[in-house]
């Protein structure tokens, strides 16, 4: 199954799609909380693999990575453990790009696509230095999902979209990833310019926590990531059944 | 040309080679960021190409240069030292800059790169505090907020230089995800910028960091090497000194200093920080120990476990304190143009007396590196009668109480 014509069959059937994130190592039944995403009616699901210096990641997310890390995740040990999902939605990693870099392009690649991950999220990887990386990616089939941001310039939107597989990533704002009080204003023109330039699924993601803010942003665009609230639940104690029912709720704001 | 009170005003040598493409330094270099900053690269890239050749950008550098920073800065003949060791040594003297580093040459460029750009902040990372300290100052003078993200390991044993950029204006922040240190000095600089790059530069104080980094900072320092090639030349009857050596964290100093004798003969020597010796796990010699990677923006030499998690650092000098190096570097040991070796703390504490015993001049914990590798080189690896050129980055006033704790001294 791949990432891209899932979410577009799913859009086109008038859904607003869900993509929810889960650091992968985070706690001994990360695999649970994972298969629970997907019970709870997520379209697709980004897997983290944990990295030591996580630029673009707010304090939630560093610290749900450094306790995987210090819990002895690594990323081959998580592409391996998500071999064992028999979920029936896609599967993305999002990592940074120096474990893909160490591990070789080839391999990772290959790596995923014997795993059964169908994408890779790199945020760190711009368009620019896409090619390498792409090239191992396209030949075993894993689609690479590329980030919009709200500084990007017109002409540099338009060959993202093109160069985007699985969906175009649109950064919801200026900033790390972490949950906020309502959604930016940047966030709505953001879908708006995707939606304009492509015809690729276009998804908002950084910031989003509620199904409130979620049913606000899918307004302009085709569907939401949310990664930190969900995140913020598990740190704070809760397991597979608090992350279901957490994406539960956003599903039904969605659908409502 | 503006008048300037201290005689002739610095002579800017011609601007040196541009990477390639997209920032490559043969297969290192680059710009790996979020899509986010890459407009603000691309600006700062374009800002910075257009002020490097342009006459008025360049006097007024040069201007800042000389009756600010106090450039240029002396070439120190060491007889006592040479005569100690065997060899001919020279010193570059970037202590005697205001501030008392050499990072100085770089926040005046940046700063002043900043005003044009319109922007009214800027931000910066710091180990021991040299950059911080510089930055905050060149802040000061062109009147820009700042913000400095320090490690909250470093924040507690550089007290000093907090309070010294607090004095100056400069928020400081103290850093305690991850290590630390440096690298997560970086880090959150990296993640202050995403959310503020509208109106706010960072300026980075090494070599390293996405293109157009390495490549303006290693500009910005080489008047270092600029300099000290025709000094060198007037105490050497013309000739090159036979080898050019540098302390290498990130590696600003040394690129800087080697910028000036890339063209010559001379042996160009980068010593890195071996800590507790490079078998010990604990150290900084991302040449002589890492692997190619990439992290805060740049594909270059990394210490790394074996699954790509980047490592802690150790030094005893917090300037030398970072996992990784600049990506012209790691160019320059792949191409063998440059040689890289390391010095451990007890050499470093080693030439940090040395110096200060023979010469009267305390070195900063980083240059001591290199005083202490041509201590242990001299007759060895460096021939008996050789001359050379050791940069002597920055001061030790900032290091003293850490030495003399070190070395069992009762302060009271």
């Amino acid at each position: 199954m791949k990432l891209e014509s899932s979410l577009r069959a799913r859009r086109d059937d008038g859904a607003k799609l869900l993509v929810p994130y889960v650091t992968g190592g985070l706690g001994a039944d990360w695999l649970d909380v994972v298969r629970a995403v997907c019970d709870a009616g997520a379209d697709a699901v980004e897997i983290g693999i944990p990295f030591s210096d996580p630029v673009m990641d707010g304090p939630t997310i560093q610290e749900a990575s450094s306790r995987a890390l210090a819990d002895g995740a690594t990323p081959a040990g998580i592409v391996a453990d998500a071999a064992k999902l028999d979920v029936d939605v896609p599967l993305a990693v999002m990592t940074y790009y120096n474990p893909v870099h160490h591990a070789g392009h080839e391999r990772f690649a290959s790596s995923l696509a014997d795993a059964g991950i169908d994408a890779a999220i790199v945020p760190d990887l711009p368009v620019d230095e896409l090619d390498a990386w792409a090239a191992a990616a396209d030949a075993v089939d894993v689609e690479t999902v590329l980030l919009a941001s709200p500084l990007t310039p017109d002409d540099r939107l338009a060959v993202i979209c093109e160069r985007s597989r699985g969906f175009v990533y649109g950064v919801s704002l200026l900033g790390v990833t972490g949950a906020r009080t309502e959604v930016a204003a940047a966030a709505l023109e953001m879908g708006r310019r995707l939606k304009a330039v492509t015809d690729r699924p276009a998804l908002i993601g950084l910031g989003i926590s509620t199904g409130e803010q979620a049913v606000e942003a899918a307004a302009v665009a085709d569907g939401v990531i949310v990664g930190s609230a969900l995140i913020a639940l598990l740190l704070d104690g809760g397991g597979p059944e608090a992350a279901g029912s957490f994406v539960c709720q956003l599903r039904e704001a969605l659908d409502a | 040309m503006a008048k300037t009170a201290r005689g002739a005003t610095v002579q800017l040598g011609a601007p040196g080679v541009e990477p390639e493409g997209l920032g490559r330094f043969g297969e290192f270099g680059g710009r790996f960021v979020p899509e986010t900053l890459v407009p603000a690269l691309i600006e700062l890239e374009d800002a910075f190409r257009t002020a490097w050749t342009s006459d008025d950008f360049r006097a007024e550098y040069a201007r800042l240069l000389t009756d600010y920073a106090g450039r240029p800065t002396p070439v120190t003949e060491c007889r006592r030292l040479s005569d100690r060791l065997g060899v001919r040594v020279l010193l570059k003297r970037e202590d005697l800059t205001h501030t008392g580093s050499h990072k100085i040459n770089n926040v005046l460029g940046q700063a002043l790169l900043t005003q044009r750009m319109g922007k009214h902040r800027v931000i910066a990372e710091t180990g021991a505090g040299q950059h911080g300290v510089a930055t905050a100052t060149a802040a000061a003078l062109f009147g820009l907020d700042c913000t400095v993200f320090m490690g909250a390991v470093d924040v507690e044993r550089q007290a000093l230089n907090v309070w010294r950029m607090r004095l100056l204006g400069a928020e400081v922040i103290p850093v305690s995800s991850g290590s630390a240190t440096l690298k997560d000095a970086i880090n959150d600089a990296l993640r202050d910028w995403v959310a503020t790059v509208e109106d706010t530069h960072y300026c980075i104080g090494s070599v390293v960091g996405p293109h157009p980094y390495p490549w303006m900072v290693r500009e910005l320092q080489r008047v270092v090497g600029d300099e000290a090639r025709e000094q060198s030349r007037v105490l050497l009857d013309g000739n090159d000194p036979d080898v050019v050596v540098a302390c290498v964290g990130g590696g600003s100093n040394a690129m800087g200093t080697f910028a000036g004798f890339l063209d010559t003969k001379a042996r160009l020597v980068g010593v890195e920080a071996a800590g507790h010796g490079l078998e010990s796990g604990r150290h900084g010699a991302s040449i002589t120990r890492g692997v190619p990677g990439v992290l805060h923006g740049a594909r270059s030499l990394y210490l790394q476990s074996e699954d790509g998690q980047i490592l802690e650092a150790h030094s005893i000098s917090a300037g030398l304190d970072y996992p990784g190096v600049g990506p012209e570097h790691a160019a320059l040991a792949a191409d063998k143009r440059a040689e890289y070796h390391s010095a451990t703390d007890d050499e470093a504490l080693a030439g940090f007396q040395l110096l200060a015993g023979t010469e009267g001049i305390v070195p900063a914990l980083e240059p001591a590196h290199a005083i202490g590798w041509l201590a242990r080189e001299a007759g060895h690896a460096v021939p008996a009668g050789s001359t050379v050129l050791v940069t002597l980055s920055g001061r030790g006033d900032k290091d003293a109480a850490q030495v003399a704790e070190r070395l069992g001294a009762d302060l009271g």
